[in-house]
């Protein structure tokens, strides 16, 4: 089981907005497939997925909020 | 120590705005692949409304019907930030940018970008000023470049546009820039004479300035 975590993004950003989850729960994902799509105020980037299979549960769904450190979703 | 590095300018010109996401994602690519520099376009944009992931589709004033007389598009992009307009008398600079190369941070892309804008201000006797919290570029209180972008595998899109013509000012009317209720001015407007956006997009790609460091492109212009 690994964690989708939110990584640092830079001095001065504390949080970001989930805003799209380019998998569903219990679908494959492979190694640096762009997994989901985060907001901060001007700016929108993607996390990779930190591994290779299955998105077992998204934690924080599109709209919530995540700071740094924080777990986004698990892959199995 | 930062790296210096070079950039490419490409003028697009006067260019749909449509057309323009279509060049940056292929730039996009290029950039991504190493077969392309990290690369400014620089381009001015035919009437149109852009709403970003954040925007509230009420921030836009006016029906759609009346956009369309006015033949002002309205399209959906996935940079960050809320509701824009762009039009011809706008220098739009999109960095497309490997920040691999430069410096792996959100924040500090987005400081650049208005370093960017300050830097090319400067050489009109403007001195454009942040303020906290609200990314963009100011001048006394009001907003004269506007920003937003995105990053994907730390390769940059989207950008900022900086208004130069006083004339396009009436079409923000249309909208609540950013969402929020500010005014916006225009070099033109603060300098009090007519500046041509070809004289400054022709000293830019002269090569006239500094290439290390692309927030520097500005400077050199007189």
């Amino acid at each position: 089981m690994t964690k989708v975590i939110l990584p640092e993004l830079g001095e001065g950003i504390t949080k970001a907005t989930v805003s799209y989850w380019y998998f569903k729960q219990g679908e494959k994902v492979n190694e640096k497939d762009d997994l989901v799509e985060l907001t901060t105020d001007k700016a929108t980037f993607n996390l990779p997925s930190p591994c290779s299979g299955m998105l077992s549960q998204i934690i924080l769904s599109e709209g919530d909020t995540v700071h740094p450190g924080e777990v986004l979703g698990m892959i199995e | 120590m930062m790296q210096s590095l070079g950039v490419e300018i490409l003028d697009l010109g006067l260019i749909d705005y449509k057309l323009a996401l279509l060049v940056q994602q292929e730039a996009f690519k290029a950039v991504r692949a190493g077969h392309l520099k990290s690369t400014l376009l620089i381009c001015r944009h035919y009437p149109a409304i852009t709403l970003g992931r954040q925007a509230a589709k009420s921030n836009i004033l006016i029906p759609e019907a009346e956009l369309k007389d006015k033949k002002i598009s309205v399209y959906q992009v996935e940079r960050g930030g809320d509701v824009t307009y762009h039009g011809p008398g706008q220098l739009v600079i999109y960095p497309v940018l490997n920040l691999a190369d430069y410096k792996k941070d959100i924040h500090w892309f987005l400081r650049q970008c208005e370093e960017t804008a300050i830097n090319l201000l400067a050489n009109f006797g403007v001195q454009g000023e942040r303020i906290a919290g609200k990314t963009g570029v100011w001048v006394d209180g009001e907003k004269i470049c506007s920003i937003g972008v995105a990053i994907r595998h730390w390769i940059t899109f989207h950008g900022l546009s900086i208004n130069i013509k006083k004339d396009d000012l009436v079409n923000f009317k249309l909208i609540r820039p950013c969402g929020m209720d500010i005014k916006m001015t225009s070099l033109e407007t603060l300098v009090g004479r007519n500046i041509e956006i070809n004289d400054i997009v022709g000293v830019l790609k002269g090569g006239n300035y500094d290439k290390s460091n692309f927030t520097r492109i500005g400077r050199g212009y007189h």
